[in-house]
C-alpha cells in the first residue's frame, strides 16, 4: 500500500499525506464527555458530528453521545443561530443534560456565530432551563489539532465554571491530558495515595470505560462534577500534566483565582512519573507511601531485566505532542535511540523540547512538529529502525517496512482493551515495557532460523 | 408503543398495525438530536472511495480527510492509491484568502508522484464558505497533465449522504463513455453499488464470469478508470443497494440507452433473484441454463449448512437499523429465512417508496423509523426485546451495553455477506453473536423485568 513512498526526500509545501492529527472538535469532544452529566454538541454540519462519534467509538468501543446543530444551505448564508436555539431546545426537552458543552466546527468558525450571545438569548429566552449549564469553547479545525481542541474545552471548563471566592483548600487541581480513561483514573489515584485530594478534569474514567449494566445510559456514572469544577478556583495549586494539552486551562485558573500552577510532562514513562511524584510530595508533605515505591522498584527492576535487548535500539515514534515528549524521554532512560519523532500538531516547542531530551544522547535524530506519516515512512527508509510506536496508523509502515510496532496513543482502531490499561504512572511504564519487549521478541522469535530458536531468552 | 419520542420525531416513527401507514421522511434532522446521519461529503466518499487506481484529494481541514481514510475495507486487486489519505489540511490562513493556489499545488504535485488514472476533488463544507472555485482548478490541473481531475461538490451542509450519492455519480459520469468499447460482449454488464467490502464483488462477479456474462466495468468496488470509461459499452447496469449509485444508471440510461435493473446481492431469494433477471435480460438459452445450475449447485450446498444455524434462531428477534432502507428488505427476508422475526426497521435515508415497500413486507407489530437516534433506537430494543441488532459503527456499542447481539451490516463488516456464501457468512456471524454464552454474564433478565 504505501510502495510508492519514495525513499528520496522532497520538500512538500500544501498537502498532507497520511496525517498524523486530526481536528479540534474530537478533541473538545473527547474532553466534554469527561464532565459528569455532559452532552457535547457540536455546532456545524451533522457530518462532523457523525465523524466524530464514530471515531471516537471506534477507539473506546464505547457508546459516544452528542448532538448536532444540523446546519443546513440556510444556515450556512444566515448563521446558525437559529440552528443552535432548536438544538438547545430538543436536547434539554429530550436528552436532559446536566451540562451542554459546544463547540464549533470549521463552519461555524467560518461563519463567525458568537456561541456566548445565542446562549445567553437561549438562556434569557428560557430555552436553557434554570440551574442547567451550556459551556463553550471555539474550536476551528484549521488552526492547531484535536490536541488543541482538548485543550480548549478544558479551558473553557475552569472559565465557565472555576470560582474565586477567596478561600483555599487543601485540594489540588489535575489536568490530565488528552490521555485515556485508565490514566485518568490512574493519575487520580496517585494523587489519592499521596494523601491529596484532587480534582481531575476532564475525567474520562467511568465513562468511556463504564461496566456493562445491561442499561444504555446517556450520562454513565463518571466524569468530573460541576461542584467540583467550581472549587477549582479556591483549590491551592493546579498540575497541569502535557505542555499542548493541559497548560492553558492551568494557566487560565491561575490568571482568573490566583490559583498557582505548575505545568509538567505527561507521566509516562519513570523520569517524567518521578518528576509528578515529586510534585505530589511538595504538595502533600509526605514520603511517598510503599505502594508507590514498591511500584516505581518494580519498573526498575524489570528495566534492568530487560537492558539487554533495549540498549542501543533505534526507535521511531510519532503521536500527539505530549504523549511523545514523555515517551521519548522514556526510551532515552532505556538506552534506546529514537531517530525519528514526529507529531502532526504543530508547535515548536515540541521539536525543541525533543531536541533537548536527545541532546548528548542520540547523534542524529530527525524531528518535526507539523508533519505527517509520509515523511516519517520516509525518514525511516532513509534510515530504519528496530521498532515503531505511534497509534493504529502506523500499522501501514510497520507492514510497508516490516518493524516490530507497538501501539500508544490515539487513536487505536484496530485493538480492543487498550483504554483498560494505563500507559500513564509507574503501573504504566510497566506496561509499556513489556509490549515494548514482547514486540522485539516475537519479530526474534518469527525470524529465527531453526537452529537459534531459542526456548529460553 | 411504551416508547418516548420526540415530539417531532413522532411522524417519522411508524408501528404497523396502528392505523394507516405514513412516515415522513427525507426531512433535515431536527437540530439538538444525536443524529447517526452523516453530510453529503462522507456520501460521495463512500461511494468513490473504492475506486482503486483515483488520488481522492480531500479538500478542506485535516479532519474530514482523516475520518474517511481507509475506513472501509473496500478491497483491491490491484493499486491501492484509494487508501492513502491527501488532504490540503487548509490553514486559517487559507480560509482567509482562500486555498486554490495550495489545492492546485497538492494536485500537480500529487499527479506527479503517484501517476493516477484519474484524481477526485472533493470539496468540504468550508470550501463552499469560502468560495474556492475547484471546478476551474480541476480544469487547468488536466489541461496541464493530462490526467483527468473532477471535482466533487460535496459540501457537508448541503444535506445528507443521499445528496452525496448524487454528487458522486456526477462526478462518474465524467468518466463513463471516455474509454473504448470495440470488443465488448453483446452478453454484459455493469456492477454497479458494490464496493466490494471483504471482498464482495469478486463472488459476484464470479456468479456473473460462470453465466456467461462479461462484466466491463464494477462501479466502484475494486473501481479502474480504464473500466468506468468503458463502462457505456455495457448492454445492461445491474444496481445494488439503496441507490448510491442509482441516479448514474438513470444518466447512462439516458445518455447511452443502457437499460437497468436493481437487485440486491443479499440473503438466498434476492440473490438468486438478481441473477435470473440479468439472465432474464439477455434472453440467452446457454445463459439461462448456466444460471440454473449455478444457483442450483449453490443452494446444494448452503441449505444444509444453513439447518444447523437455524434450529438455534427459530424464533430470535432482530432490529435492523441501516444506511439505505434498500438493504434492509433483504435482511428482513434473510432472518426469516433463518426463521427469526424482525421487530425493529428502520434506516438513516429512506425514501417515500422504500419505507412504504418496508410497510408492506413486515408483520404487524415492527416498528418503522426514520433518522432515528441512539435514546429511541435504545428504547426499541429493550420494549421489543430484541436478540440481535443489525447496524453501524455508532450502534455496536449501544447493543452490547444492552446486553445485545449485533451485526456490522454498514462499512465495518469484515466477512462477505453477499452471494450464497455471504448468506451462510451472515448466519454464521448472527448466530456466533446471538448463540454466545457472554450474554449469560449479563445482568439483563433482572433489568427487563
Ligand atoms: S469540517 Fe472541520 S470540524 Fe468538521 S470534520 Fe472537517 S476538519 Fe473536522
Ligand atoms: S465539514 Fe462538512 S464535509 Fe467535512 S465532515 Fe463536516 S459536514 Fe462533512
Amino acid at each position: 500500500m504505501l510502495d510508492m513512498t519514495p525513499k528520496e526526500i522532497f520538500e512538500r509545501k500544501a498537502l498532507r499525506i497520511n496525517p498524523a492529527k486530526t481536528c479540534q472538535p474530537i478533541g473538545a469532544m473527547y474532553a466534554a464527555l469527561g464532565i459528569h452529566g455532559c452532552l457535547p454538541h457540536s455546532h456545524g454540519s451533522q457530518g462532523c458530528c457523525a465523524y466524530h462519534r464514530s471515531h471516537l467509538t471506534r477507539h473506546y468501543k464505547e457508546p459516544v453521545m452528542a448532538s448536532t446543530s444540523s446546519f443546513t444551505e440556510g444556515a450556512s448564508v444566515f448563521g446558525g443561530g437559529a440552528n443552535l436555539r432548536q438544538a438547545l431546545k430538543t436536547i434539554f426537552q429530550v436528552y436532559d443534560p446536566e451540562i451542554v458543552a459546544v463547540h464549533t466546527t470549521c463552519l461555524s468558525e467560518t461563519i463567525g456565530d458568537d456561541i456566548p450571545s445565542l446562549v445567553k438569548k437561549a438562556r434569557e429566552d428560557g430555552i436553557v432551563p434554570d440551574g442547567k449549564y451550556v459551556i463553550h469553547a471555539n474550536t476551528p479545525s484549521y488552526v492547531g489539532s484535536h490536541v488543541t481542541g482538548f485543550s480548549n474545552m478544558t479551558t473553557a471548563m475552569v472559565k465557565y465554571f472555576s470560582e474565586k471566592n477567596g478561600g483555599r483548600t487543601s485540594a489540588i487541581n489535575i489536568v490530565p491530558g488528552y490521555v485515556e480513561p485508565s490514566d485518568m483514573a490512574e493519575i487520580k489515584r496517585l494523587a489519592t495515595e499521596m494523601g491529596l485530594e484532587a480534582i481531575l478534569f476532564p475525567d474520562t474514567s467511568g465513562v468511556l470505560d463504564a461496566p456493562q449494566t445491561a442499561r444504555f445510559s446517556m450520562y454513565p456514572k463518571g466524569g468530573v462534577k460541576v461542584d467540583a469544577l467550581k472549587k477549582t478556583g479556591s483549590s491551592r495549586a493546579t498540575l497541569s500534566l502535557g505542555k499542548f494539552a493541559s497548560e492553558a486551562a492551568g494557566a487560565l485558573l491561575e490568571q482568573m483565582c490566583d490559583v498557582p500552577y505548575q505545568c509538567l510532562d505527561l507521566p509516562i514513562g519513570i523520569s517524567s512519573t518521578d518528576r509528578f511524584i515529586e510534585a505530589l510530595i511538595e504538595f502533600s508533605g509526605q514520603t511517598p507511601p510503599a505502594t508507590i515505591t514498591d511500584e516505581r522498584g518494580r519498573v526498575v527492576d524489570v528495566m534492568t531485566d530487560m537492558l539487554q535487548y533495549f540498549h542501543g535500539k533505534k526507535v521511531a515514534l510519532f503521536g500527539d505532542p505530549d504523549h511523545v515528549i514523555s515517551m521519548t524521554e522514556f526510551l532515552v532512560d532505556l538506552g534506546m535511540k529514537p531517530i525519528h519523532v514526529v507529531t502532526g500538531t504543530p508547535g515548536k516547542y515540541f521539536e525543541h523540547r525533543i531536541k533537548k531530551i536527545l541532546d548528548g544522547k542520540v547523534k542524529h535524530a530527525n524531528v518535526r512538529a507539523f508533519s505527517d506519516l509520509f515523511m516519517l515512512h520516509q525518514w525511516i527508509k532513509n534510515e530504519p529502525v528496530d521498532l515503531l510506536i505511534g497509534n493504529t496508523y502506523g500499522k501501514y509502515i510497520a507492514r510497508a517496512e516490516d518493524i516490530p510496532f507497538v501501539r500508544f496513543g490515539f487513536p487505536i482502531l484496530d485493538r480492543i482493551g487498550h483504554s483498560y490499561f494505563p500507559t500513564t504512572g509507574y503501573r504504566g511504564a510497566l506496561r509499556l515495557l513489556e509490549k515494548m519487549l514482547d514486540a522485539i521478541l516475537d519479530r526474534l522469535d518469527r525470524d529465527a532460523p531453526e537452529s537459534s530458536f531459542e526456548l529460553v531468552m | 408503543m411504551n416508547v418516548n419520542i420526540l415530539e417531532e420525531r413522532t411522524g417519522q416513527v411508524y408501528e404497523k398495525g396502528q392505523g394507516p401507514f405514513s412516515l415522513k421522511c427525507n426531512l433535515d434532522s431536527l437540530p439538538g438530536a444525536v443524529s447517526q446521519r452523516a453530510c453529503v461529503f462522507c456520501g460521495s466518499r463512500v461511494v468513490l472511495y473504492p475506486i482503486t487506481d483515483a488520488l481522492h484529494l480531500v479538500h478542506g481541514p485535516i479532519g474530514c480527510a482523516v475520518y474517511t481514510w481507509d475506513i472501509r475495507g473496500a478491497l483491491s486487486s490491484n493499486r491501492e492509491l484509494h487508501r492513502l489519505s491527501f488532504s490540503t489540511d487548509l490553514r486559517e490562513r487559507d480560509v482567509i484568502f482562500g486555498g486554490e493556489e495550495k489545492l492546485e499545488a497538492s494536485l500537480l504535485e500529487l499527479i506527479e508522484r503517484y501517476m493516477p488514472s484519474a484524481a477526485f476533488v472533493y470539496s468540504t463544507c468550508i470550501v463552499g464558505i469560502i468560495g474556492d472555485d475547484i471546478q476551474a482548478v480541476c480544469k487547468r490541473v488536466s489541461q496541464k497533465t493530462g490526467v483527468k481531475c473532477i471535482p466533487v461538490q460535496s459540501e457537508g451542509f448541503k444535506g445528507n449522504k443521499r445528496a452525496g450519492y448524487e454528487a458522486a455519480c456526477n462526478a462518474l459520469i465524467e468518466l463513463v463513455g471516455s474509454g473504448p468499447i470495440d470488443g465488448i460482449s453483446p452478453f454484459s454488464i455493469n456492477i454497479l453499488g458494490d464496493f466490494n467490502l471483504a471482498g464482495e464483488i469478486w463472488i459476484i462477479k464470479d456468479y456473473y464470469r460462470r453465466m456467461g456474462i462479461e462484466v466491463v466495468s464494477t462501479i466502484t468496488g475494486d473501481g479502474k478508470v480504464k473500466e468506468i470509461q468503458r463502462a457505456h459499452g455495457a448492454r445492461l447496469n445491474v444496481v445494488q443497494c439503496s441507490g448510491a449509485t442509482l441516479s448514474l444508471a438513470k444518466m447512462m440510461e439516458e445518455r447511452y440507452g443502457i437499460p437497468y435493473i436493481r437487485v440486491s446481492y443479499f440473503g438466498v431469494d434476492d440473490m438468486a433473484d438478481a441473477l435470473y433477471r440479468v439472465a432474464d435480460h439477455f434472453k440467452d438459452k446457454r445463459i439461462m441454463e448456466n444460471t440454473r445450475s449455478l444457483i442450483k449447485e449453490e443452494l446444494d450446498s448452503l441449505y444444509p449448512a444453513l439447518k444447523e444455524f437455524r434450529k438455534d434462531l427459530k424464533g430470535k428477534r432482530a432490529a435492523i437499523y441501516v444506511g439505505g432502507a434498500f438493504k434492509a428488505f433483504s435482511l428482513i427476508k434473510a432472518f426469516r429465512l433463518l426463521g427469526m422475526k424482525v421487530v425493529l426497521v428502520g434506516s438513516q435515508t429512506g425514501t417515500r417508496e422504500d419505507y412504504e415497500e418496508l410497510e408492506a413486507v413486515t408483520d404487524p407489530g415492527t416498528v418503522i423509523v426514520d433518522d432515528s437516534n441512539p435514546l429511541e433506537l435504545s428504547e426499541f430494543l429493550k420494549e421489543k426485546d430484541v436478540d440481535i441488532f443489525v447496524g453501524g459503527v455508532k450502534e455496536r456499542p449501544i447493543a452490547y451495553k444492552l446486553g445485545i447481539g449485533f451485526c456490522d451490516h454498514n462499512h465495518e463488516r469484515k466477512e462477505a455477506l453477499e452471494g450464497f456464501i455471504g448468506m451462510y457468512n451472515f448466519a454464521k456471524e448472527v448466530h456466533a453473536t446471538v448463540m454466545s454464552p457472554v450474554w449469560r454474564f449479563v445482568p439483563r433478565k433482572e433489568m427487563r423485568s
